[in-house]
């Protein structure tokens, strides 16, 4: 963990007992997005990536996943509150927000190497944290 | 009184607590369409591969699998609950659940809503097996 963001190493101070990142806690959020995949936690991206990500969901990242628009605002509004603005991350321009978390550069520092190409078939996708990482619904993220 | 309510839940649907069931869906769509359902359209359209939705998803077997008994895959790597309600009782039991993957799921892999006949067709399909 030692490439994570500085907006994530600085709200969560609770990293340096072991990789762990606050979990959803709305409940919610967590219902809709783990129909599909784990519920990632709010502090993975900037508040203006949630806005763009769940303000489009009719097409979200290939798939229809659309929702009432007074969920989707109410999921938009807890994940965007419970992150840090783009604004306060070094590189990071508010207006282009990343989109994806595998694309982030502390991602693929983690990762780059560490996933063979049989267990990422196994897991299925790069979003499915908890194939290799057990308790990553939970918040830890430890291998 | 909240242990009663829950008793009461359980003594009225012992498989699980919905609001309908896969026969009144189909009656349902069928209704809405005027036509009855039938489900080997309801087969072809589930294991046909369309053009017109998402590139991603061109089939409802795309995730789903050809076996709706079995469970399917979505893209993300997470597990699918068999579709079929003889695999899966929980299925077509919601109308909200119902209404709201159709919707998403038509989009996908059709580009478009599915038309009341289909759905009926589809659900036909899957509460035969």
């Amino acid at each position: 963990m030692r490439y994570i963001l500085p907006f994530l190493l600085l709200a969560t101070p609770a990293l340096a007992g072991g990789d762990y990142i606050q979990p959803v806690t709305d409940p919610l959020t967590q219902a809709e997005c783990s129909a599909c995949h784990m519920a990632f936690p709010p502090r993975l991206l900037p508040s203006e990536s949630w806005r763009k990500i769940v303000g489009n969901l009719s097409n979200h990242f290939g798939e229809d996943a659309s929702l009432p628009a007074a969920d989707a605002k109410a999921i938009a509004d807890y994940l965007a509150g419970a992150t840090k603005s783009a604004k306060t991350v070094k590189g990071m321009d508010p207006a282009n927000p990343p989109m994806r978390i595998t694309e982030l550069r502390w991602f693929t520092h983690e990762h780059n190497g560490e996933v063979s190409a049989a267990r990422k078939k196994k897991a299925g996708s790069m979003a499915n944290c908890t194939a290799c990482h057990r308790g990553a619904d939970k918040g830890y993220f430890e291998d | 009184m909240k242990m009663l309510m829950i008793v009461a839940l359980l003594a009225a649907n012992p498989a699980f607590a919905g609001d309908t069931t896969p026969a009144d869906q189909i009656a349902r769509f069928s209704a809405e369409a005027g036509q009855p359902a039938d489900a080997a359209r309801g087969k072809a359209l589930f294991s046909a591969n369309h053009t017109g939705g998402k590139p991603d998803t061109p089939s409802c077997t795309t995730c789903h699998t050809n076996d709706p008994r079995k469970g399917g895959k979505a893209r993300t790597g997470k597990a699918i609950e068999p579709m079929a309600p003889s695999a899966n009782p929980a299925r077509f039991t919601d109308t909200a659940k119902v209404d709201k993957w159709f919707g998403r799921n038509c989009n996908s892999v059709l580009g478009r809503d599915c038309t009341a006949l289909e759905k009926a067709d589809v659900i036909a399909w899957l509460a035969s097996l």
